[in-house]
Order: C-alpha cells, then sequence, then structure tokens
C-alpha cells in the first residue's frame, strides 16, 4: 500500500470528520479541546508523512486507491508538492483553533465544526489523485467558509458571505465541465494518468480558459479579486488565517496541477495574460494597499500582490520560477496567516482595526511588536526570512523570460516594503497617545504560543530552505521537462562563459563567450 | 398474446386499483373515524405494489419487459424504475398527511383513496406505450390532483389552487389532445412504435405541429417554462402535504412519460424535439433560478426550485442517449429525497399554536431554535443547489455529463452557469437561517414520524449518499436500456 502500511491519508481526513461530526453535539469547551487535541494529532501525522516521505522515491507516494463511485474513485496520493501545501495546512489548523480560544463564545461547537470540515477538504484537496474527487473537495470548501464568514464575521459579513459564495462558484462550474469533456476525451479521471495525456492544442485553449476561470478566482488575480478583501475583513482572525494561508493556495496548486502540465501549450499562449494580469497585481493592489485605512485590508491586498508573484513564477516555465512559486506560497501561508493573527491580537483588545487608532506599541507591547517586526519584514521579502527566498528565485525564473516582468514585479516588491513599513510605523511606533492603547496587555502565552512557532517557521525557511525544497525538487524538475516543449523564448538571450580552456588555441576560440 | 401475462405485467396497478375500490367503500361507509384505517391500508397497499414492481426490476426473468392487452402497456425496467420512485413519494406523502390535517381537522378518509387514485393513474402514464393509455393515465392522475389540491374546502386558497390547477390542467390537456390527433392523423396509429416508424424524415407542417402540441402538453405537466405559471400559486395554495407529493409523484411520472414518449414515439425525430427540450430545459433554468429570488414564501420558493430542477433534468433528456436518461433516472431519485425532504421541513414550521408558518421571514435564526431541523433544511438547500459534497451535486453531474458526451458543449456551459444564480437563493435561505436574527416563532414539535423522515431524507442527499452510488448506477443503467 504505502510505506507505512497504513491509508494515513484517509485517516488524516477521516479523523477531522468524525472529530467535526463530535463538536456539532457537545458543549463549548469540549468543543474547543476536541478540535485543538485533533488538529495536533494531525500536525503529527503531518510529521509523521514528511519523515517517512521518500525524496528521490516514486512521484506519487501513500498512494491509495478504491474504485467504488463508478465515474470516480477515492483515489488519494501526494507529491513533494502536494506534501508541502498539506503541512502547511495541519500547521495552521492547530493555531486557528487557539485564535479562536477566547474570542468565539457563541455557537462554539458549529464553529469548530466548520473549521475541522475545512480541514478536511484542504487536505483531500491536495491529496485528491482523481479529477472528480478534487473538484467536489474544492468546491466543498465554500460551504464552510460561507457559514464561518456569515455566522462569526463582522458586521458586513453577509455581503462578504454572497460575494466569497458566488464570485467563487462561477469561476469553478465552468471548470466542471471542461473536467466532464476532459475525462471523456482522455477515458480516466486519474490525475497522474491525465498529466501525461496530451490534448490537442486547440481544445487546450478552452480547457486552459475553464480552468482559469476557476483558479484565477481562488488565487486571486486581478481583477477577480475583489471578493478577497471583502471576505477578509468580515471573516473572524481564524478564517482570514486560514483563507490566506490555505485556501488561496488551491488556486495556485490548481494551476500547477492541472493548468501548466496538461495544457502546455495554452499555458504559453496565454502567458501574456498571466504576466499582464500580474503586473498590473503587483503594482495596482500595492497601491492600494499604501492607502488602507483598515488593517485586514491592507494585509488582504498584499496577499494579491503576493499572489501575483505567484503566478508570474509559475508560469516562468522554468525550475527557478516554479520553485520560487511554491516557495511563496508557502512562505505567505505562515506570514499572511501571522500577520491575520497580529491583526487579530490587538483587535481583541481594542475591537478596532483602524490603524489610526493604535500607535506607539512598542513602548507598552515589546515582545508583540518584535514578533509583528520579523512578519513585516517576512512580507517585505528581507533575506533571512522566509519571503525573500521565494521571491528571489521567482524573479529569477521570470528574468529568463522577460527583464520587463522583473523589472515590474520588483518595483512592486518595494511599494510592498513601503506599505508595510507605513502600516508597522503607524502601528508600532511614535507615541502612546491613546489611552485605551496603552492599557493593552502585551501578549499572553496563549497568543506567543500561537504566534512563535511561525516565527520559528518562517526564520527556517529563511535560513535554511533546502528542507523545504527538497521534496518538491523532483516533482518541479517533472513538470519542467513536461512543460519544456512549449517554453517560451526569453528575452535574455542568455549566453554561458565557457569554462576557461587551457591551450592558447582554444582561448582565442571561445572568447567571445567570456565578455558576457 | 394471453391475458395471464397481461395480467402479471399489470399486477402494481391490479393491486392498487382494487385496494384503492374497496378502501373506497371502507371510506364511504366507515365515515371520517375510518380515515387513519384507510391510510394504513393504502401505505400497505403501495408497499405490496412497490414489492411487485422490485421483483420485476431486479428478477432477471423479466428483463426483457413486455408488453400487455394488445400493445397498450409495457412492463419493462424504465417503468418499474419509476414506479418505485412514485409509489415511495406516495407512501411519505400519506404518512406525513394525518398529523398535518389532524389541526384542521380536515383530514378525511378520501385522502388516500385519491392518493392511490393519482398513483395508479402514474403508474399508467409511465408503462404507457400507446397515446390512449397515456392520456386514460394522465387524465386519472390529474383529476385526483385536482381535488387534492383544494382538498381543505374551506380555506380560499387551497379552493382556488384546484381551480386554478384544474382551468389550467385543463388548457394542457386539450393541447395535448389536439396533439395527439394530428399526429395520429398523420402517422395512422396510436401506438408509439407505429408512430415512431411512420413519422420519418423531414416532417410536413400537420404533425410537427402534432409533436409541439403534444410536448407542450407534457411540458405543462412537468411545469417547465413556459408552461409552469400555475406552478408557484398550485404549491403554495395547496395543503403542504399535498405540495409534497404535487412536487414528487406527478412530477416523476410525467417525466418518465415525456422521456418515453420522446425516445419511443419520436425517436426518429431527434432535430425536431432536441431544440424545443434544449430550449426548455435552459428557459426553465434560468426561470426557475431568476424568479425564485424575490419570493417571500418557502413554498412558492421550493415551486420555482422545482421547476428549476426540471431543466436540470431535460438536459439528460435532451443529450438523447441512454446515458442521459440513466443520468436523469439518477437525478429523479435524488430529486425526491431532496423535495420530500425540504418540504417535510416545511410542514414542521409551526408557531406556538400550531399554525403552519409558510413565510421566509418566520425561518430567522432557525439555527439557534431548533438546530436540528436547521441543519436538515440548510443540507437540502446547498443540496438543491448542486453544491458538492452534497448529493444533489452528482444528479448535476450526471446530466452534464450526459450533455457533454452528446457533445452539447453549449447547454452544458449556459445550463452550469445559470445554476450559479439559482444558488443565490438557495444560500439566501441558510442566510436566513443561520445568519439572521431568531425571529422565535417555530418551535419544537417533537413529531416523531416527520422527524424521522426528515433525517432520513438528509441522510440520503448528505455525501453519505455517494455510498449508493455502486447499488444505484447498474439499476437505473438497465431501466435506461430497456428504453432503447
Amino acid at each position: 500500500m504505502n510505506q507505512l502500511d497504513f491509508p494515513i491519508l484517509s485517516l488524516m481526513m477521516g479523523l477531522p470528520m468524525l472529530a467535526a461530526i463530535i463538536c456539532l453535539f457537545v458543549g463549548a469547551h469540549a468543543a474547543r479541546l476536541l478540535a485543538l487535541v485533533t488538529t495536533l494529532v494531525l500536525f503529527a501525522l503531518g510529521v509523521v508523512l514528511w519523515a517517512n516521505y521518500d525524496i528521490g522515491g516514486p512521484q506519487w507516494q501513500y498512494v491509495e486507491r478504491v474504485e467504488f463511485f463508478g465515474n470516480f474513485a477515492w483515489a488519494l496520493g501526494i507529491d513533494g508538492i502536494s506534501m508541502m501545501l498539506i503541512m502547511l495546512t495541519v500547521f495552521l489548523m492547530p493555531i486557528c483553533i487557539g485564535a479562536s480560544w477566547e474570542s468565539i463564545k457563541d455557537r462554539v461547537g458549529e464553529y469548530m465544526a466548520a473549521f475541522l470540515f475545512m480541514e478536511v477538504l484542504m487536505i483531500g484537496v491536495f491529496a485528491a489523485q482523481d479529477i472528480f474527487l478534487f473538484y467536489i473537495l474544492f468546491e466543498a470548501g465554500l460551504i464552510p467558509m460561507y457559514l464561518i464568514i456569515g455566522i462569526w464575521g463582522g458586521a458586513n459579513r453577509i455581503y462578504a458571505s454572497y460575494k466569497f459564495f458566488l464570485y467563487t462558484l462561477l469561476g469553478s462550474v465552468v471548470m466542471l465541465i471542461a473536467m466532464l469533456w476532459m475525462v471523456q476525451d482522455a477515458g480516466t479521471s486519474d490525475i497522474p494518468t491525465l498529466l501525461n495525456y496530451d490534448f490537442a492544442p486547440e481544445a487546450q485553449t478552452w480547457l486552459w480558459l475553464a480552468f482559469f476561470a476557476s483558479f484565477a478566482v481562488k488565487m486571486p488575480m486581478w481583477p477577480v479579486h475583489t471578493w478577497l478583501p471583502d471576505a477578509h475583513v468580515q471573516a473572524p482572525t481564524a478564517g482570514s488565517v486560514i483563507l490566506a494561508g490555505v485556501l488561496l493556495k488551491m488556486g495556485g496548486y490548481g494551476f500547477l496541477r492541472f493548468s501548466i502540465p496538461m495544457f502546455p501549450e495554452a499555458s504559453e499562449q496565454f502567458i501574456w495574460l498571466i504576466l499582464g494580469l500580474s503586473m498590473v497585481a503587483v503594482i495596482y493592489t500595492s497601491l492600494v494597499a499604501l492607502v488602507q485605512q483598515d488593517m485586514k485590508k491592507l494585509i488582504a491586498y498584499s496577499s494579491v500582490a503576493h499572489m501575483a508573484i505567484v503566478t508570474v513564477g509559475l508560469f516562468a516555465f522554468n525550475r527557478q520560477g516554479i520553485e520560487g512559486a511554491i516557495i511563496v506560497m508557502l512562505s505567505h501561508g505562515l506570514v499572511s496567516g501571522a500577520l491575520f493573527l497580529c491583526v487579530g491580537v490587538i483587535y481583541d483588545r481594542l475591537h478596532t482595526r483602524e490603524i489610526s487608532r493604535y500607535g506607539g506599541l512598542a513602548i507598552n507591547m515589546p515582545k508583540y511588536a518584535v514578533l509583528f517586526l520579523l512578519f513585516t519584514m517576512a512580507s517585505i521579502g528581507l533575506p533571512g526570512t522566509s519571503g525573500f527566498v521565494g521571491e528571489f528565485l521567482a524573479l529569477i525564473g521570470i528574468y529568463e523570460v522577460s527583464s520587463w516582468v522583473t523589472l515590474v514585479c520588483t518595483t512592486g516588491i518595494i511599494l510592498g516594503a513601503g506599505y508595510m513599513l507605513y502600516l508597522y510605523r503607524r502601528v508600532a511606533f511614535g507615541e502612546l497617545v491613546h489611552d485605551d492603547v496603552r492599557a493593552m496587555p502585551d501578549l499572553s502565552a496563549r497568543e506567543m504560543a500561537l504566534l512563535a512557532p511561525i516565527a520559528a517557521a518562517v526564520m527556517w525557511m529563511g535560513v535554511y530552505p533546502e528542507s523545504f525544497m527538497a521534496p518538491i525538487r523532483g516533482d518541479v524538475g517533472a513538470i519542467v521537462a513536461r512543460i519544456d516543449r512549449a517554453a517560451p523564448e526569453g528575452d535574455a538571450h542568455l549566453k554561458m562563459g565557457q569554462a576557461k580552456a587551457a591551450t592558447k588555441d582554444h582561448e582565442t576560440d571561445t572568447g567571445h563567450g567570456e565578455s558576457h | 398474446m394471453d391475458y395471464g401475462r397481461s395480467l402479471i405485467f399489470t399486477l402494481p396497478e391490479i393491486i392498487l386499483t382494487v385496494s384503492s375500490l374497496i378502501l373506497l367503500l371502507v371510506a364511504a361507509f366507515g365515515g371520517v373515524k375510518s380515515a387513519r384505517f384507510v391510510t394504513i391500508l393504502s401505505v400497505a397497499a403501495l408497499f405490496g405494489a412497490s414489492a411487485c414492481a422490485f421483483e420485476f426490476l431486479t428478477n432477471p426473468s423479466y428483463e426483457l419487459g413486455g408488453d400487455a392487452f394488445y400493445g397498450l402497456y409495457r412492463m419493462d425496467g424504465f417503468g418499474s424504475f419509476a414506479k418505485l420512485l412514485i409509489y415511495f413519494a406516495a407512501i411519505v406523502s400519506l404518512m406525513v398527511a394525518p398529523r398535518f390535517f389532524k389541526d384542521s381537522g380536515a383530514y378525511r378518509p378520501e385522502y388516500p383513496v385519491l392518493i392511490l387514485f393519482a398513483t395508479i393513474g402514474m403508474g399508467m402514464m409511465v408503462s404507457a406505450v400507446d397515446l390512449m393509455t397515456l392520456y386514460i393515465g394522465l387524465e386519472l392522475n390529474s383529476l385526483s390532483a385536482y381535488v387534492l389540491a383544494s382538498f381543505i374546502r374551506n380555506d380560499v386558497r387551497s379552493s382556488e389552487a384546484g381551480l386554478k390547477y384544474f382551468v389550467l390542467g385543463a388548457l394542457a390537456s386539450g393541447m395535448l389532445l389536439f396533439g395527439m390527433s394530428l399526429v395520429y392523423g398523420f402517422a395512422g396509429s396510436t401506438s408509439f412504435s407505429v408512430i415512431s416508424d411512420t413519422l420519418t424524415g423531414q416532417l410536413a407542417t400537420g404533425p410537427l405541429i402534432g409533436v409541439v402540441l403534444v410536448l407542450a402538453g407534457l411540458a405543462f405537466k412537468i411545469s417547465a417554462v413556459p408552461f409552469h405559471m400555475w406552478t408557484p400559486d398550485v404549491y403554495e395554495g395547496a395543503p403542504t402535504p399535498v405540495t409534497a407529493f404535487f412536487a414528487s409523484a406527478p412530477k416523476v411520472a410525467a417525466i418518465a412519460l415525456t422521456v418515453r414518449v420522446i425516445i419511443d414515439a419520436f425517436g426518429s425525430q431527434t432535430s425536431t424535439w432536441q431544440q424545443i427540450i434544449v430550449f426548455v430545459a435552459l428557459a426553465s433554468i434560468v426561470l426557475g433560478a431568476v424568479a425564485a429570488i424575490g419570493q417571500q414564501n418557502i413554498k412558492r420558493l421550493l415551486a420555482f426550485s422545482s421547476i428549476n430542477n426540471v431543466g436540470f433534468l431535460l438536459i439528460g433528456l435532451a443529450a438523447g442517449t441512454e446515458q442521459g436518461i440513466s443520468a436523469m433516472l439518477f437525478y429523479l431519485v435524488i430529486y425526491l429525497a431532496m423535495t420530500l425532504g425540504s418540504f417535510i421541513c416545511v410542514m414542521e414550521m409551526r408557531d406556538a399554536e400550531g399554525k403552519p408558518l409558510e413565510s421566509l421571514s418566520s425561518l430567522a435564526g432557525l439555527s439557534q431554535t431548533r438546530p436540528g431541523l436547521a441543519a436538515a433544511f440548510a443540507v437540502f438547500m446547498f443540496s438543491l443547489a448542486g453544491i458538492p459534497p452534497l448529493f444533489g451535486f452528482w444528479g448535476k453531474f450526471l446530466v452534464f455529463d450526459a450533455a457533454v458526451a452528446a457533445g452539447m458543449l453549449p447547454l452544458a456551459v449556459i445550463g452550469i452557469a445559470a445554476s450559479v444564480i439559482g444558488a443565490f437563493y438557495y444560500i439566501k435561505v441558510v442566510k436566513i437561517i443561520y445568519f439572521d436574527d431568531p425571529a422565535g416563532q417555530i418551535v419544537q414539535t417533537g413529531h416523531k414520524t416527520e422527524n424521522g423522515l426528515i433525517a432520513l431524507m438528509a441522510l440520503a442527499v448528505s455525501p453519505l449518499g455517494y455510498l449508493a452510488i455502486p447499488l444505484l448506477a447498474p439499476v437505473t443503467a438497465t431501466a435506461a436500456q430497456a428504453l432503447f
């Protein structure tokens, strides 16, 4: 069956499902405890998954397959990319439960059930090896998220929940038709088989567009990003964490798993659509973030900008770009999650997200200020933090395709430094002018326990990214090999210098190579 | 053709006919007191008929089916499958009825008898292979339905519903009859197979009008746009158990009948009916979705929802393939569970005095006063909207799969995009139940039968439903095969 001799992926989906059902029937405190214990057990299972993952082994590991449903199979299995995203999920989930420990007071059982159900679906989306199973789990996420935003959200939650639901649904339904067509054409719904099936180039165009409609909304790419700021602002803290941390990654994962390797020709054909939208997003949303008065909205817009770096990297058609994009996804999952938690910490104290209501927090909340600074720097992409590794690689990747795109995206990163530092200055520096802000206590032990692991992971990824890149290297190689035939010609015209020859004759022959 | 075989093949109808006639006498002599007794016996009769249909469907010796009464009636997998669904819906509508009528004191033994009569008519409809049988079955069903709609005589809305249903139903029957007479006139026979053999090639204007009118009459019966106008009024006005019955059993019967007429009788005229069905399907999906948005009455909303669902069902028919018909039959199973479940939920909406409530606003905050009912309601709504992982998704998946396989990509894309419009009002109901502050009007009722049925239906459309796929898929495939 697999290297562990038991269906670990099904267990990782079954366990939270069971806990979710139990949560509906128990009291508030029991539900909290049960959810925390379950998510921690899942994290432990995730560690087992990673520890036993055979780097350089078969592409798909922990494979399970039950042919039961006729049109689709219960097929699970992961490669390195899936595994890292599952790790991200199981890492963030206990933190989400912890973040909701005190702030959620009504209908705790239902809340925890919704989160645990979310976890089932997220793990399932990343592990699904059947295209219809993927679709079912991908779409199912709408239900718990709709309820989380709508029931436990802020003042304008109803508008936000409708917008979230309908926007994402409209994006996805056309994808289903494309999937039905693909399965008719290829005769299988098995993802690994489909990955090596060559669709006719003219069909690819339509299929690519259908998938694009879904993933661009989920990602979200400009101009279909407008649901995100609303959803983020209205969602409870943990909802924002899971939305920014994992749900947005489903879009990137979709591009990486379906659009790019299954439709390489169409991906090449639409490369400028992606790069164009991404460039607009990087600049436009960064500028929008600069003028936000609401902290959550600012971070939401910064997410759109970061996701644009991901799309740029993914569509660079080379190893650096794709690896960089994956690392940005992981890093952004951690960092934006942490930033939303940081907002949550002060929101719980003052019940406002308005930036101007704060100021001088470095004086009375030093621990908070230090961690907030770390995550701010990671978001900017300072070397030593996770943000740098991913963005640097992604930009190297795209530089091989177009130096102009690189120029624009790098400008976006500078703007990113602008809005993040500006946010940090307004919140943490300056004088303590408001009395209620002065009275705010520093981080509690619980909040420390939530933020410290993320800080550790961010530093780890920044200092020794190899731990995270080793598992994905082989899979990225497979994707690059698959799409190589369609890779666009870059504008950089790299000419590699050849090694200096030993004899004088050769030196004159190869002299022109050295001048570059 | 010996009579013995004919009688065996029509056994479900015979069981129901004999028992309904006896029960009619019991009702006439026993009066109101016998209502409960008659109901129980009617359910028993329906179970007997179901057992018979189940035997026809599963026993390999009946696999090929067979004609009865000189080609007027056909016993086959398709008909037996549809009958099972119809009997199931009738049983459920009988089980929930006594409690609903108890408070108004309007329950009478005629109710189960009328349901039985309607069910006999429906059994005839789905087994008809001749225009005469078709019409007799349809009218037997319709006449019983008109009476059922106005069953609470002293209620103005109920009487209005019955009258409206009758007038518009008569109009539709007229259209159907006119169409049938034209088809008969040009084909020279009322038998489906002869019609199919005769009406080939490019149709002349006469038979073309005939085909169109027949389809129009049938579209009325399945409440497809543009012949849907009666549906919201009748569904709103009729007593809720009757509405649940209308939305389930006759709908299954009418759809199965339409499928049989189109595939058996007009099978050689694909290009003629296909464009009509495509239009009707898309119009039903869009109108069912758009018109439901403004509704304030939950029964009207569910009426539009059923129009919307008929649109999706017809996509499977538009594909015109065996796969499409099998998808429709599977969809019908899920549709029954969703529709019956949501209407029983509506019956459970009662205020402290036991008066039934029907406005959407009375549902506000239901999740805090009656969490179980609210969860079931939400499951039905998400399922009707076709959001995975709920089982309602699977029905849509299958019909769209069939449409894509038949190469009808534009139909599939437009249909599925329009389903997002429909999702809006379904999630609006969920919003009212879960997000709004409690209105506190709806109280606990503690009705065991109703709650049990709701739980059963909710479990059936929950993700657990997927476990039924290996059981149901071969059966629907066999049933669909019987037509081709």
